[in-house]
């Protein structure tokens, strides 16, 4: 209760500190790559990570902070990769106003998606995304123009590091605020009642077609810079179907169900460890199976689920070790 | 080919198909009903029943009827450990939680399919000569009969079981109300494992008869009969038995009517549409009984 109503008078030093913290991790990723100690390779990779950092941190706004059980997210990933790749490819339109216009796409039908949601609950809720999901990838594969089950080839090369940096960097920083909002905290409200929270008259319909709008933003979004990262886009299930869409989910749930800190980590773990297992690509998937169950039969809340990386307990931890210290000194504890 | 004779070829074929999704989406509505999971490996049970009927007509060579038996049994002890191992243990936790073990589980008996049966197709051993029968102005093969028998025979066999022995009944009160039920004194553990044997085994008569039908079967066969099973399951309104049998013949009609009129290509898209149409307009399905939320 205490931690609510305290003014929050560090805030503007945290804040700096974070944006310095993001300029020279940025600053040394770029100094190593001029370097060449970082190759493209690595460089790709790490692009990669930040695109799936949007992924998985879009999905658990929906998926574990509005508790609405989404088992299509790959479907908005798809929306904003072809669209942007028509965009710029057949319009040559301009990539910034590509990703824009994606993104705003996508977030449509999310809104379009959210709005069924509402009569559903949980499972059959999971069960009709990932039938929404099933239907975009069939009516893409049906597209001749953007290579039906061939693929989108020849797609410009675009996205840079830097650019998927900023993005993802912009994106855990917004949904950060947004959960920690009014408005995200009607979300979780929802997660936890639905009928107490909608009895205290939060708008649920509101709250939920926000966070599908949302999230299927920042994954069109994500898709947009995917595309044109790769330069090449295919309407297989394990690139924009269910697979996908379960692959995202499992980062979400192995970093925790709500928690912004265990999406980025997981994010980062689940993309190195294919890439560092590459002689166990058979069996990638069997770990990451193994992983799922294990998970929710003994972690059910995930590596990091309910704990956030806070400024709160940044200052904690400095707090402990200076007392401890001090301890120490004093010959007291 | 007339329009009524490619209908009418297309019903044949549509209800074949659909019986094999009835025998499916009878498991995923029996469990459904009894521990209200959506048996995400349900699909697996259906692909596993194909590979062992698979070796038990090469390896073992035996004759259809009793590898059809094997690999039921052998399924359906499949479906009871996976209970045991995966389910149990989250019977009282979140359903979110238990669904996504149901994946986990559906993605690791898929792998460990690949790895342990090769990721190729198998072709299925031509056990029964291929035979047309005329049939009016259609035709209708002898494997498109065995496969009506088979189903109709484990159909009414699960109906015997579920309505007219003690098993049975204990079944239906377990799905009704699982504290009553254990206050009355059922073994609602034994009843539960029970279920799954029979769903299980039911799969995989359906993965042995879809095997010998499209005479080849790989270790992702599920999941796409699967997701339609389930989608069937829920048309005919999940958990009620006569359900799931009318949601799986309409489905497979549904999707072999869009394949001739349309475009194949559409096939896998027909199933969703139909789930999305029924969800948002009789969410309880064809069958399915009004439930009212209590707070």
């Amino acid at each position: 209760m205490n931690r609510m109503n305290e003014p929050r008078k560090l805030d503007g030093k945290w804040n700096i500190v974070v944006l310095l913290l993001v300029v020279v991790v940025y600053g040394v990723i770029q100094l190593l790559a001029a370097k060449e100690i970082l190759l493209p390779y690595h460089l790709q990779v790490m692009g990669l990570i930040c695109i799936n950092i949007m992924l998985v941190v879009s999905l658990n706004l929906i998926n574990g902070f509005t508790g609405q059980f989404s088992l299509g997210h790959a479907s908005f990933l798809a929306i904003g990769a072809y669209l942007s790749a028509a965009l710029t490819v057949f319009l040559g339109m301009n990539f910034y106003l590509a990703l824009i216009i994606s993104g705003l796409a996508s977030g449509f039908v999310g809104i379009l998606i959210g709005l069924p949601a509402l009569r559903l609950r949980g499972d059959y809720l999971a069960i009709a995304t990932l039938g929404f999901g099933e239907i975009i990838r069939v009516v893409i594969l049906n597209i001749p123009a953007v290579g039906g089950p061939r693929g989108f080839t020849g797609i410009p090369r675009y996205t840079t590091f830097g650019l998927t940096y900023i993005l993802a960097v912009v994106t855990v920083l917004g949904i950060k605020n947004f959960v920690n909002s009014a408005h995200g905290r009607a979300c979780v409200s929802i997660r936890e009642d639905e009928i107490a929270a909608g009895s205290l008259g939060i708008n649920i319909i509101y709250y939920k077609v926000a966070a599908f709008a949302i999230g299927a933003m920042v994954a069109g979004v994500a898709g947009a810079l995917f595309s044109h990262y790769m330069q090449y886009i295919s309407p297989g299930t394990n690139q924009i179907g269910f697979l996908r869409s379960i692959d995202i989910l499992i980062m979400v749930v192995l970093g925790g169900l709500g928690s912004l800190t265990g999406s980025v980590v997981s994010a980062i773990l689940l993309t190195l460890l294919p890439e560092l297992l590459r002689g166990f690509a058979q069996y990638r998937m069997i770990v990451y199976s193994i992983i799922l169950i294990v998970m929710m039969l003994f972690m059910p809340s995930g590596l990091l689920g309910g704990f956030e990386l806070s400024f709160e307990f940044l200052e904690n931890l400095i707090g402990k070790f200076k007392i401890r210290k001090r301890g120490v000194s004093d010959g007291t504890s | 080919m007339t329009w009524y004779t490619l209908l009418g070829q297309q019903l044949i074929n549509g209800l074949a198909l659909g019986s094999v999704y009835a025998l499916i989406a009878l498991g995923y509505t029996m469990v459904y009903g009894i521990i209200k999971l959506i048996n995400f490996a349900h699909g697996e049970m259906y692909m596993l029943g194909a590979y062992f009927g698979f070796y038990a007509l090469t390896s073992w060579q035996l004759p259809l009827i009793p590898a059809l038996l094997v690999s039921m049994a052998l399924t359906a002890l499949v479906g009871v450990v996976l209970e045991r191992i995966a389910y149990k243990p989250l019977r009282n936790s979140p359903r979110i939680t238990a669904l996504i073990t149901a994946i986990g589980a559906s993605l690791l008996l898929q792998n460990v399919a690949q790895i342990g049966f090769g990721a190729e197709f198998k072709p299925f051993p031509q056990v029964i000569p291929f035979k047309r029968i005329q049939l009016g102005f259609v035709f209708i093969t002898n494997r498109q009969l065995i496969m009506f028998a088979i189903a109709l025979i484990l159909m009414i066999l699960l109906h015997i079981i579920v309505q007219y022995t003690k098993t049975g009944k204990a079944m239906r009160a377990v799905s009704m109300d699982k504290e009553a039920a254990m206050l009355m004194g059922i073994d609602v553990d034994r009843i539960i494992s029970f279920t799954f044997a029979i769903g299980s085994s039911l799969a995989a008569a359906g993965g042995v008869l879809v095997g010998m039908y499209y005479n080849r079967i790989d270790p992702y066969m599920g999941v796409m009969p699967g997701l339609k099973a389930f989608i069937a399951a829920v048309f005919g309104g999940i958990g009620v038995i006569p359900g799931a049998v009318i949601g799986g013949l309409i489905m497979g009609v549904a999707e072999n009517l869009v394949v001739a009129f349309g475009s194949s290509t559409y096939r896998d898209a027909v199933a969703f549409a139909i789930l999305i149409l029924v969800l948002l307009f009789k969410p309880d399905g064809l069958l399915g009984k009004r439930h009212q939320e209590k707070v």
